[in-house]
C-alpha cells in the first residue's frame, strides 16, 4: 500500500512536469498558428506531442506496447529485437566472467603470493571507471575481426545462416565480462574465507584434505556470498553491454536505441529503451534472487 | 625474440621473487605487504611492454606502456583541462548536490514511517536499475556543458546514497535511544549527537560507493554529447582517431582520479568512524 501510494506520487508529479517542461512548444506552434489555447486544450496536447521534451506515462507505455507487440520480432524496429541483442551479449559475458572469477578466487585463498599480489589490485579496480574503456575495445577488436560469436561461414554451416545476435556480440561481451569480473572475484574470496576456525578445526580432525575442506566446508558456505555478487554482477554486466552498445557496429540493441534515439530527438524512442532496460535488469536481478531463494532453502541456509 | 625471452625470465624471477616474499615469515610486515602487489603491477607493464614490442603489435591494437607514459608528460594541459571539465564541473558537483541532496531525504522520511515504507523498496528497485540510460534524456534537458554531466551523476548517486543512508539512521536500538530520553533530548539532539553519528559508517559506505558511480556517470553521459572537452569527449574522439595511446592516458588519468578520490573519502571516514569496529584493528 505504501508503495502504490509512492508510485502513484511519481506518476502524478511526472504527469505535471510533462505539463509543465512541454507547454513552451505547445503555446510557441498556437502563437505560430495564431490561436489561443485554453488550459485544457493546452494539457491535452503537451500529453500527446509527438517529440515531448518530458513524454507523459501514457506515450511511453503506448510505444511500448506498439514497439513489443505489433512489430515482428525480426523487424529492426521492435524492442524485443534489440532487447534480444543486449540480453544475449550481457548473459554471454556474465557467465564468462563469473566464471573466471570464482576460478581467480578459489586461487586466491588457496595461494598466499597471489592473495598478496592480487587482491588489492582486485579491490582498487572497483574504484575505477572501467566503463571508460568500452569504446576502445568495441574498436579494437573490429580492427582485428573478432567481433562474431561464430564466424559468418560457421554459424552459416551449422544452422543454415547467421542468427543476428551472433553478429558484433564478441566486444560487448568481452565489457560485461569485464564488469561482473572483479565483484564476484571480490565476493567469492570474503565467501570462501567465511567459514571460522572451529569449523575448519572440525575437518582437521575428519583428516580431511585441503580438497575435501573446499568441497564440504568453503564451497558450501560460500553461496550466500556468491548469490549477493551474482546480483552485483549481473547488473554490472547490463550496464556495460548498453554502454559498449553505443559504440559498436552494427548499431543495435537497447543502448544503440538510446542513442539514435537521442540523435534524432526522438524522446519517446529514449524513454521506452530505457524502460525495456530497466524490465530487462529486473527481472534478471529477480531470477537471480528466486534461485538465490531456492537454493538456500534446499541447503538449510534461508533465514 | 630477444625481447619474448627477456620476457620470460623477467615474469619467471618476479613470480618467484613474490612466492618467496609471500611465503616468509615477514608476509605479515607492512613492507612486504606493499611490496607484492607492487612486484606484481610491475610485472604486468613489463610483460605487457616486452609482449607489444616482441610481437611487434601495431600500436593501433595495444600501445606499450613506455609509449602511453610518453604521451602522458606530451599532453598534461589537455589531460588537466580535461580532468577539471569532467571530475571537478562534473563529476564532483553531482556527487556533492546527489550525496546531499539524498542524506537531506533520508532524514525527512525518516520522520515517516508510511513513506520509509512506500520509498524504501522502490529506491532499492531503481538503485538496481541501469540509471545510466537516463543520460541522453538529460544530455537533452541540460545541453551538452557540465550541467547534464553532473545531473547524470546526481540521478546515479541519490538512490544508492539514500537507502545507506536510511539504513543507517535506523542504526541505533532502543536502549541507546531512550537513555537520549531520560536525557530529556529531543527529536534535534537525538538526531545531531546520537543517531547521525551512528549513521555514519553506513553514509560513508554509500559515499564510497557513489566515487566511482560520480566518475562512470560523467564519463559515460560525454559520450551522448559534450562540448570539445572532457575525458569521455577525448576518449571517443581519440578511439575514431586511433589515437589509442591518447585513449589509454585518459583511463590511467581516470584511474587515478578514481583512486584518489575514492582514497580521500576513506580518509575522511577513518577521522570521523573512528569508534567503529572494522577502524579499530
Amino acid at each position: 500500500m505504501p508503495i502504490l501510494t509512492v508510485v502513484a506520487a511519481i506518476m502524478v508529479i511526472w504527469y505535471a512536469s510533462s505539463v509543465g517542461m512541454n507547454k513552451k512548444w505547445t503555446y510557441d506552434q498556437a502563437g505560430r498558428a495564431g490561436v489561443e489555447v485554453s488550459f485544457t486544450e493546452m494539457v491535452a496536447d503537451t500529453w500527446a506531442q509527438e517529440r515531448p521534451v518530458l513524454p507523459a506515462p501514457h506515450q511511453v507505455v503506448a510505444e511500448l506496447y506498439h514497439s513489443v507487440f505489433e512489430k515482428k520480432i525480426s523487424s529492426k524496429r521492435s524492442l524485443v529485437f534489440h532487447g534480444w541483442i543486449t540480453l544475449s551479449a550481457t548473459m554471454l559475458g556474465f557467465v564468462f566472467g563469473t566464471g573466471l572469477g570464482i576460478l581467480l578466487a578459489v586461487g586466491i585463498v588457496h595461494n598466499r603470493a597471489m592473495d598478496m599480489g592480487v587482491m588489492p589490485w582486485a579491490i582498487a579496480s572497483q574504484t575505477v571507471p572501467i566503463l571508460a574503456i568500452a569504446p576502445m575495445i568495441v574498436v579494437v577488436m573490429s580492427t582485428i575481426g573478432a567481433t562474431d560469436f561464430l564466424g559468418k561461414e560457421t554459424a552459416t554451416a551449422m544452422f543454415g545462416y547467421q542468427p543476428a545476435f551472433m553478429k558484433g556480440i564478441l566486444p560487448k561481451a568481452v565489457i560485461a565480462a569485464y564488469l561482473s569480473f572483479f565483484p564476484v572475484v571480490v565476493g567469492m574470496v570474503k565467501g570462501l574465507r567465511s567459514p571460522d576456525q572451529m569449523q575448519l578445526d572440525l575437518l582437521k580432525t575428519y583428516n580431511a584434505g585441503k580438497q575435501r575442506t573446499f568441497w564440504s566446508l568453503r564451497l558450501p558456505s560460500s553461496t550466500p556470498y556468491l548469490f549477493t555478487s551474482l546480483k552485483v554482477g549481473m547488473a554490472a554486466a547490463l550496464v556495460g553491454a548498453i554502454v559498449s552498445e553505443l559504440s559498436a557496429v552494427p548499431l543495435r540493441g537497447l543502448g544503440a536505441r538510446m542513442l539514435t534515439g537521442s540523435y534524432y530527438g526522438q524522446t519517446i524512442q529514449i524513454w521506452s529503451a530505457l524502460f525495456a532496460a530497466a524490465t530487462l535488469a529486473a527481472t534478471l536481478v529477480a531470477s537471480i534472487s528466486w534461485i538465490e531463494r531456492r537454493s538456500l532453502k534446499k541447503m538449510g541456509m534461508s533465514s | 625474440m630477444n625481447w619474448l625471452i627477456g620476457v620470460f625470465i623477467f615474469w619467471v624471477v618476479a613470480y618467484f621473487l613474490n612466492v618467496s616474499l609471500a611465503n616468509s615469515k615477514w608476509h605479515k610486515t607492512r613492507l612486504v605487504r606493499l611490496a607484492v602487489p607492487t612486484v606484481f603491477g610491475i610485472t604486468i607493464l613489463v610483460v605487457w611492454e616486452g609482449l607489444v614490442r616482441g610481437l611487434q603489435v601495431p600500436s593501433v591494437i595495444l600501445p606499450p606502456p613506455s609509449m602511453i607514459g610518453a604521451r602522458i608528460a606530451v599532453s598534461l594541459p589537455t589531460l588537466w583541462a580535461d580532468l577539471i571539465q569532467t571530475f571537478v564541473k562534473g563529476a564532483l558537483t553531482g556527487y556533492i548536490m546527489g550525496c546531499g541532496s539524498a542524506v537531506l531525504t533520508a532524514i525527512l522520511i525518516d520522520r515517516s514511517p508510511f513513506l520509509q515504507r512506500g520509498l524504501l523498496p522502490v529506491g532499492n528497485f531503481i538503485a538496481a536499475l541501469p540509471i545510466i540510460g537516463t543520460a541522453p534524456i538529460l544530455v537533452m534537458w541540460f545541453g551538452f556543458d557540465w550541467h547534464s554531466k553532473a545531473a547524470v551523476v546526481v540521478v546515479m548517486v541519490f538512490f544508492p546514497m539514500l537507502v545507506n543512508t536510511v539504513q543507517g539512521l535506523a542504526a541505533t536500538d532502543s536502549m541507546q535511544r531512550d537513555l537520549m530520553r531520560t536525557y530529556a533530548g529531543g527529536y534535534w539532539n537525538t538526531l545531531f549527537k546520537l543517531r547521525l553519528p551512528a549513521a555514519m559508517p553506513a553514509i560513508f559506505n554509500g559515499l564510497k560507493i557513489a566515487t566511482t558511480l560520480a566518475l562512470i556517470g560523467a564519463i559515460v553521459a560525454e559520450f551522448f554529447g559534450s562540448p570539445t572537452l572532457g575525458m569521455g569527449f577525448r576518449i571517443s574522439v581519440e578511439v575514431g582517431r586511433l589515437g589509442l595511446d591518447m585513449v589509454w592516458a585518459e583511463i590511467a588519468v581516470a584511474a587515478l582520479a578514481g583512486s584518489a578520490f575514492y582514497g580521500v573519502i576513506a580518509l575522511i571516514e577513518k577521522g570521523v568512524t573512528f569508534w567503529h569496529p572494522s577502524q579499530r584493528g
